[in-house]
């Protein structure tokens, strides 16, 4: 990772001062080395400051909606699941590609501070990725775990290591394009009765502090006004004295998001309650690649997503009465 | 000071539940927050924060302030505001318990809310050492004992015990009401004590925040600060989400909002957050239409407004919450240091 690092620096220094690009878009590092944060750097001496290892995990796809509106063209570093994110906003009309010149990164999977945490590393002051291991120095001694172990859920549902759009590419590990099974825990949710789905939902839900995290870091929520935010549709984005409605938001924004919706994950990575909301969004997947065959969004920029899509072939609703629901 | 072993525990929690309610840190659906303690609540004091701050049990997410119903040409306005019974808040650390005194600067000031000086009144706080600090901790910064935590009555975690010692005159009023449950402590358990304390003191030493420059913040120049070029890049990753907003103890602003029940409304008030586009929305718009204007708000007040109508207290603890919680990990020690630390 280390060398990528250094490969995408130096290639960024290089295409700001060929002028190529102007700003470049990327990782800064934080102040305990898990902690970094998106910036855009102007200057090829700001560029010391970038960072790309094992806590790149935030998207950059969203970010491009506005910084691909400005003046003068935008370097951005992608990992295979943001270029998802990418073209799905291309299909939408919400970037400006002429203005992105897209670097697909390698990328071997992002760890999850609060996994690293939640095993028992409490005070990690900085953490080491040594490929196959990841050591998080701590107040208390230096703790090692397996990457596998400690990757965010969103790697461990990887999509594959495919850049599925680019201008150029940084990968010096060429790995295995192998997907996960990214519907086990979906399954798990079918599996259970009405009762124990409602009772995990609501318990999850629960937990929600109407933060918006969720929302704002999500690349299909790209509304510029969205329904909550407008004081005339009667909801807000703040907490409810109606529990019921509350938690009806999660469940109204992966309705929004349905068949747009790339996968990507930040929902679940960003909630401060670890609520995993990446299961709400991978059901109506699921559900839509069953009724309609495999698609995934943001695999090209192109072709008509199934929901706004018509064909003689599409699904009745006695298919989903199948399913289980109402006739 | 008093004690009682970690493994009676539960009789304590049921004890205070006998006679008042008992916030506890719980896990639910694997995250600590205060919650109600009731019978097989999965208590958790070993984490160091909840993710929400203990502020929730003295001024609630979400809380009504009236209702109004209409039948026929008359309406009906029936204020919500209760006097709140006793109850008992337990496992609150140092940098929460210091938060509750800015909260009381704003709450209790001319015009006194009603709604949080009930419970202010009637709430116990028995706080709890923090026997294992992290790395996103900083409440030194801002002068708070970690080691030694105010509070109605104090608690600390030491070997086999939890050691207990009552502060205030309503921390000595609950603790005669435990009086079977607890055992003075001996010579031994006061030596024990110490060397606990002792070291947290040594690794609060060793965080990594643990020196934090204040200085630049303390000098009288508002404007200078409010029209920094600083803010520009310092927020120009932030999401505006509130995540940071609703995990702070000391973030006080609240939105009154009125939720139509369909024969008649309910008049509710609940956090609000700064970091929100429609934040102090009025008749003409917003006041701050840019994300960058929204993000320095929140920092002018903490660390330049609060302080300069308060006696030149900064309104934040250096719980870290924010460190942790922030999507982007953008924080407000990234803003102090930006301006008056490391890269001065």
């Amino acid at each position: 990772m280390q060398k990528v690092a250094e490969i995408a620096q130096k290639r960024a220094i290089q295409l700001l001062n060929q002028g190529v690009v102007n700003r470049v878009i990327g990782w800064k590092k934080g102040e305990f080395g898990y902690d970094e944060t998106p910036a855009v750097f102007t200057t090829a001496a700001g560029i010391e400051d970038f960072r790309y290892d094992v806590f790149s995990a935030p998207n950059l796809s969203k970010y491009l909606i506005d910084e691909s509106k400005k003046e003068g063209k935008i370097l951005a570093f992608l990992k295979p699941c943001d270029t998802y994110s990418f073209n799905q906003l291309i299909k939408e009309h919400r970037v400006n590609r002429d203005n992105v010149y897209i670097i697909g990164i390698e990328c071997g999977g992002m760890a999850d501070i609060n996994t690293i945490r939640n095993r028992g590393a409490a005070g990690v002051t900085d953490v080491a990725d040594n490929g196959q291991t990841v050591i998080a120095h701590t107040l208390y001694g230096d703790v090692t775990f397996d990457k596998n172990e400690v990757l965010l859920e969103k790697c461990q549902a990887c999509k594959g290591k495919k850049h599925v759009i680019f201008d150029e590419l940084i990968v010096v590990n060429p790995q295995d394009d192998e997907p996960k099974n990214r519907f086990a825990g979906v399954e798990a949710i079918e599996n259970m009765t009405p009762e124990e789905r409602f009772a995990f939902w609501r318990e999850q839900l629960s937990k929600c502090i109407r933060c918006n995290a969720c929302r704002n870091v999500c690349p299909a929520c790209s509304c510029l006004q969205c329904v909550f935010d407008n004081p005339r549709s009667g909801v807000a984005s703040k907490a409810s004295p109606d529990t019921f409605e509350e938690q009806l938001y999660h469940i109204i924004r992966a309705f929004h998001v349905a068949g747009r919706c790339t996968d990507c994950g930040e929902c679940s990575r960003v909630c401060p309650q670890d609520i995993p909301l990446h299961l709400l969004n991978r059901k109506f997947i699921k559900d839509m690649n069953a009724f309609y065959g495999e698609y995934k969004a943001g695999e090209d920029s192109e072709t008509r997503p199934p929901l706004v899509n018509f064909s003689k072939d599409d699904a009745e609703p006695s298919v989903i009465s199948d399913k289980g629901g109402d006739k | 000071m008093l004690k009682i072993k970690k493994s009676n525990l539960d009789k304590l929690y049921a004890a205070i539940s006998e006679r008042q309610i008992l916030y506890v840190p719980c896990n639910v659906a694997g995250k600590p927050n205060f919650a109600v303690w009731g019978e097989g609540a999965d208590v958790d004091l070993v984490s160091l924060k909840t993710v929400k701050s203990a502020k929730e049990v003295f001024f609630p997410q979400c809380e009504d302030i009236a209702s109004f119903r209409k039948e026929g040409k008359n309406i009906s306005v029936k204020s919500e505001h209760k006097e709140s019974g006793d109850f008992v808040v337990f496992g609150v650390r140092a940098c929460d318990c210091k938060s509750f005194d800015i909260l009381d600067s704003v709450f209790l000031a001319d015009p006194v809310d009603t709604f949080y000086k009930t419970k202010r009144e009637h709430g116990t706080v028995i706080t709890l050492a923090c026997s294992k600090p992290e790395e996103t901790c900083f409440c030194s910064a801002f002068g708070i004992d970690n080691a030694e935590p105010e509070g109605d009555i104090a608690t600390y975690f030491a070997g086999e015990y939890l050691y207990w010692s009552p502060k205030t005159e309503k921390g000595l009023n609950l603790t005669k009401t435990l009086n079977s449950l607890l055992q003075t402590a001996t010579d031994k358990d006061n030596d024990a004590l110490e060397k606990e304390q002792k070291k947290i003191k040594e690794i609060t030493g060793r965080l990594p925040l643990y020196v934090l420059d204040l200085s630049y913040w303390e000098a009288d120049d508002l404007l200078e600060k409010f029209n920094s070029e600083k803010w520009k890049a310092l927020s120009e990753s932030c999401i505006g989400c509130g995540a940071c907003t609703f995990v702070c103890p000391t973030c006080q602003c609240y939105d009154v909002r009125d939720f139509d029940k369909g024969h008649g409304v309910q008049r509710y008030r609940c956090w609000d957050s700064c970091m929100y586009k429609d934040f102090t929305m009025m008749a003409h718009g917003t006041p701050r239409p840019t994300q960058m204007q929204r993000f320095r708000q929140r920092f002018m007040h903490k660390l330049v407004y609060h302080p300069s109508n308060h006696e030149g207290v900064f309104s934040c603890v250096g719980c870290g919450r924010c460190v942790e919680k922030c999507p982007m990990h953008i924080n407000i020690v990234k803003v102090i240091k930006t301006f008056g630390g490391d890269d001065k």
